[in-house]
């Protein structure tokens, strides 16, 4: 059904799942939401399945106005949103009127934000996912980013108990910084560095270049040097490996990423620091630390703990108390309810 | 010799083996990726198999990693090549020259040829499929002859058409999708080898053979408007 009319899409607003999978022996990127903690926190909150189509936007909210009553989650960056001119909160579900305008601020801290719908977006299923891939021009909206003018249209959801508000634990909301330190494990070609290079990509900072986007990030630091060539057989390329070509400066593959490449991969970051890359910003810096595979599991488990948790018995706002005052014969309703705040 | 595995984050393993690109190496990624395939591991979620090695890709809240190093270990030692089935090889109608290849006659006049010869060359034999990558359904093949292999055009084009077929050095290769490119194109295929919207959205899978065959325009295009109708059939020759 017809639920949100864009006004103004921002500059990457796009739609995505949590990616096409399957495929990728054919070739076929996989895509699907860059921060895949706050996409998931975002449907869950608002009672979705895990895997729902939803809104992410890069830098700038979009401005959106409800054509029904809809319940909706924004979460990842920081990113200031608005309801009828109002601030909301961030990490909980908020009812939305028909007729009511959804805008944001600037971003404060982080660079990508979610919006889930109750229900999920309702785009065509290719490939067995919802999630936009631009450069084959497929998925999401006719495979392109939001513009204004689009209406986008939700599922009905199919669960008729009656909603309550949902809210992520204060604790578990992401703090994003403009530093971030990022665990990876070596390999699976980290042979084919010297040990002092491997050594020098430890304890170096590399910072974001504006050369960074859904396929990867290129970083910018001390020189990371190859025994002989940085040149491999090509082969596939995980989410989050660290490839670094014969220039020596490292690249995070990414979303978008293609499936196979031919240069040699010195670490893979873990998946749950993912999340805190795809929130870095251009002059945004990492530093690279060795864990374990033993560790990433067990990051990966408390993760999906947090997300059961939200799944099988969420937090609930607590209810609004609504106070009748009369002052001088006029008639006012006054709202007093406990707001999340972020930062303290 | 037998495999090195490597861990590749903490949902990935890689299965390598011989560092070279050739038939025999990559015959051994294929009967490995048919047994994964067969063997129904859960948690194995997809595989990619490549010129010499396999990315398994796994979900570490079902499996873990080190039990499935060991399960992969287990698997390609029973691996009995005798009993996998053998590759396919898939026809490939082009169009040669004119319109569709524009640079079939530099091919030629580079390799002191006649088109004709260049035709001849490029449709006798089978191609290996040793993987699909950098776009969607794009095939990298080996065994072309040195006999019209010819360099790229130094300025690319900026829009290659879908099905395009074309040479650089001593590659051959497809174009899957419209993109910009540096191929020296011979020919044009009618076939979609990505078509996301269709049932079977990739017409080639890695570890089978191609064969080009050369065909007129009028073929081309009645192949094509069945391709399009949905009811072309694919041959395949055993």
């Amino acid at each position: 059904m017809d639920t949100i009319r864009i006004i103004e899409p921002g500059p990457l607003t796009t739609i995505q799942d949590k990616g096409r999978k399957g495929y990728q022996r054919f070739g076929m990127p996989v895509a699907g939401a860059m921060d895949l903690f706050s996409y998931t926190v975002a449907n869950l909150l608002v009672g979705n399945n895990d895997g729902d189509a939803a809104i992410e936007f890069t830098l700038q909210g979009p401005k959106m106005e409800f054509l029904k009553n809809a319940v909706i989650a924004v979460t990842g960056a920081d990113a200031a949103p608005f309801i009828d001119g109002k601030p909301v909160a961030m990490w909980q579900s908020l009812f939305v009127k028909k007729g009511s305008i959804i805008s944001f601020g600037s971003l404060k801290t982080g660079l990508r934000g979610y919006i889930a719908v109750r229900g999920g977006i309702d785009v065509p299923l290719v490939m067995g996912s919802r999630s936009t891939y631009l450069r084959a021009k497929l998925g999401g909206l006719d495979g392109r980013k939001l513009a204004s003018g689009d209406v986008i249209k939700v599922y009905e959801t199919s669960n008729s108990v009656p909603f309550k508000e949902r809210i992520l634990p204060k604790h578990l909301i992401p703090r994003y910084k403009n530093e971030a330190e990022i665990r990876v494990i070596l390999g699976p070609q980290d042979e084919l560095f010297e040990n002092e290079s491997i050594d020098v990509f430890l304890s170096s900072m590399y910072e974001v270049t504006p050369q960074s986007d859904r396929m990867g990030y290129r970083l910018k630091g001390p020189i990371i040097e190859h025994k002989e060539s940085a040149d491999i057989i090509s082969d596939g390329i995980p989410l989050g490996a660290i490839q670094v070509p014969g220039h020596g400066q490292p690249i995070i593959m990414l979303a978008d990423r293609q499936t196979t490449g031919g240069y040699a991969k010195i670490a893979t970051v873990i998946s749950v620091d993912l999340n805190k890359i795809t929130q870095l910003k251009p002059g945004d810096k990492i530093k690279f630390t060795k864990t374990t595979l033993e560790e990433a599991r067990e990051a990966i488990i408390a993760q999906h703990k947090i997300f059961e948790e939200l799944k099988t018995k969420p937090k609930t706002v607590q209810p609004a108390k609504l106070y009748r005052i009369v002052v001088s014969g006029k008639e006012f309703f006054v709202k007093v309810e406990e707001i999340n705040q972020s930062g303290c | 010799m037998s495999a090195e595995y490597k861990i590749a984050g903490d949902r990935g393993i890689v299965v390598e083996f011989e560092n070279e690109i050739s038939e025999k190496v990559n015959s051994k990624v294929r009967n490995m990726f048919l047994a994964i395939e067969k063997s129904e591991i859960k948690g194995v979620e997809e595989v990619i198999p490549t010129y010499r090695s396999l990315l398994v890709l796994y979900d570490p809240l079902v499996i873990n990693g080190m039990d499935l190093l060991t399960e992969l270990k287990a698997l390609e030692k029973n691996i009995k090549p005798t009993e996998i089935e053998k590759p396919k090889t898939i026809e490939i109608p082009v169009v040669y020259g004119g319109k569709f290849g524009p640079d079939l006659e530099f091919v030629a006049q580079h390799n002191n040829l006649s088109v004709e010869e260049v035709i001849k060359i490029h449709t006798e034999r089978k191609y290996l499929i040793y993987m699909l990558g950098f776009t969607p359904g794009f095939p990298y093949l080996g065994g072309m002859s040195k006999k019209i292999a010819t360099p790229r055009l130094e300025n690319p084009r900026t829009k290659i058409p879908e099905g395009s077929v074309g040479i650089a050095g001593n590659q051959t290769g497809i174009y899957p999708i419209e993109s910009p490119g540096g191929w020296r194109l011979i020919g044009r295929t009618p076939l979609k080898l990505f078509d996301p919207y269709g049932k079977q959205p990739f017409l080639l899978q890695a570890g089978d053979y191609l064969k080009f065959v050369s065909v007129n325009e009028q073929h081309y295009h009645s192949i094509k408007a069945q391709v399009e109708n949905g009811s072309y059939t694919v041959k395949i020759i055993q």
